[in-house]
């Protein structure tokens, strides 16, 4: 528990980063998944937006973001550089296989009334908590959640490898049937999702195409996982698409009452 | 040094359609377009014959900027993009006998004996793919069934970045 409120302070970060976290759309956007070459380079778009990659709100803060190689190495972000809509950031590739820049999360969340009917949360906004501070500050009649945060993106220097697509048990996460660098229009995408390493059945699942702003009507694909806790896409044009799925469930480990989790990632279809 | 390369590839094919009883030729002609735009790239260009699956089976020829320094030209191979996914992306390239330079609009015969002859029995999809820097890119297809019994002969046309790919068997 005290490793989650731990781990917890970047999430409570993240979201204290964004002053309306509900409302807007976090996302993580390589300018090409799939490179191929000896020594290749990727740029990176972030920001916590109200459009789907196109920055128009608050960039993301980077210190939360880690890039791992497929050997399991941490990569530096390079030219990193805080905008005033969007982070950037540069990968270089060294190894053949697949590369992830994600951030993670899993933290204690409290909301309460109190007698004078004020209401509070915890942590507060812009502020971390530990155990001890939440024993202290959040009355035993407070709404608590066990919250994970995930934002993951994958890109592949060569042929797609599977070593930085393990999962880690906690939180709400992606199991990519499909990888996640091979993509294309006309086969079934499968994804799967799990809330702290089990099946997450019913997770409600959106999918947005890139190019948002200059359709009409958002045309977003909203899909529930089954049984299995998967979803199937398969999809007409390539393009860059943004994925969220949220997942809620009251089998939270005390004194949370509700587990919450949250994935985003970016997946380029590709046209063959 | 290019013109020239061009016209005895041309000779090669002239000799070759005028005694094609006699020479037993497996080959695929590959015709690249010349194209009138301002700046143009030779285009990367991939031949590869594949099951009726669509799996590569064997790559034949890999045509790219195979001599630029630190292997920079293996950088737009990605741009061949159904070779790469089928292929590409898991070679370790330059492959000996695959890899060679690009060439020039022009026409050009690719010896196809070694490659299908050692096929068994079934059916196969010859690809080649072109890819242009700057340009677009473009994909056409042969289906072959083998043993080859009578003589064949097919063509497939393209519309931009290949002329037409012309595929010639004989039966053994």
């Amino acid at each position: 528990m005290k490793k989650h409120l731990l781990i917890g302070l970047s999430a409570a970060a993240l979201l204290a980063a964004s002053p309306l976290a509900s409302a807007h759309r976090m996302w993580i956007k390589p300018t090409t998944t799939v490179v191929s070459g000896e020594n290749e380079w990727i740029s990176f778009d972030g920001a916590i937006a109200n459009g789907i990659f196109t920055p128009d709100h608050y960039a993301m803060p980077l210190d939360l973001l880690t890039a791992t190689s497929p050997s399991g190495k941490t990569v530096q972000l390079q030219h990193q550089q805080r905008l005033k809509y969007r982070s950037v950031f540069d990968l270089e590739l060294t190894e053949k296989g697949t590369y992830k820049v994600a951030s993670a999360s899993n933290t204690l969340m409290a909301r309460w009334t109190d007698d004078n009917g004020e209401r509070h949360m915890w942590p507060g906004r812009g502020k971390t908590g530990t155990l001890e501070e939440f024993k202290q500050q959040v009355p035993a009649n407070a709404d608590v959640a066990q919250t994970s945060r995930k934002i993951e993106v994958f890109v592949t220097a060569g042929a797609p490898t599977d070593s930085v697509l393990k999962n880690t048990g906690e939180g709400l996460e992606m199991v990519a049937h499909t990888h996640p660098n091979d993509a294309y229009t006309g086969e079934d995408i499968t994804f799967g999702f799990t809330i702290d390493g089990e099946k997450a059945v019913g997770a409600s699942v959106v999918v947005v195409k890139e190019g948002e702003k200059y359709r009409d009507n958002n045309d977003d694909m909203k899909l529930t996982t089954d049984e299995q806790g998967n979803i199937t896409l398969n999809v007409d044009e390539p393009g860059m698409y943004w994925l969220e799925a949220e997942y809620e469930d009251s089998k939270a480990k005390a004194p949370a009452s509700k587990r919450m989790g949250t994935y985003i990632t970016t997946i380029e279809v590709l046209p063959l | 040094m290019t013109l020239k390369k061009t016209m005895f590839a041309g000779l090669g094919i002239s000799f070759l359609s005028a005694f094609s009883t006699i020479a037993s030729a497996d080959e695929v002609k590959i015709t690249l377009p010349q194209l009138n735009v301002a700046e143009y790239h030779a285009p990367y260009v991939a031949v590869w014959l594949a099951d009726s699956r669509k799996k590569r089976v064997e790559d034949i020829a890999v045509w790219y900027d195979v001599d630029m320094k630190d292997d920079e030209g293996e950088k737009w191979l990605k741009d061949l993009r159904l070779w790469w996914r089928r292929s590409g992306r898991t070679l370790d390239m330059p492959v000996d006998g695959v890899s060679g330079a690009t060439r020039r609009p022009g026409e050009y015969t690719i010896d196809l004996h070694n490659s299908l002859s050692a096929q068994p029995a079934g059916d196969y999809i010859l690809y080649v793919e072109a890819a242009r820097e700057l340009g677009g890119r473009e994909v056409l297809e042969i289906p072959i069934s083998l043993p080859v019994t009578t003589p064949l002969s097919q063509t497939a046309n393209g519309e931009n970045e290949l002329e037409s790919i012309e595929l010639t068997l004989e039966p053994k």
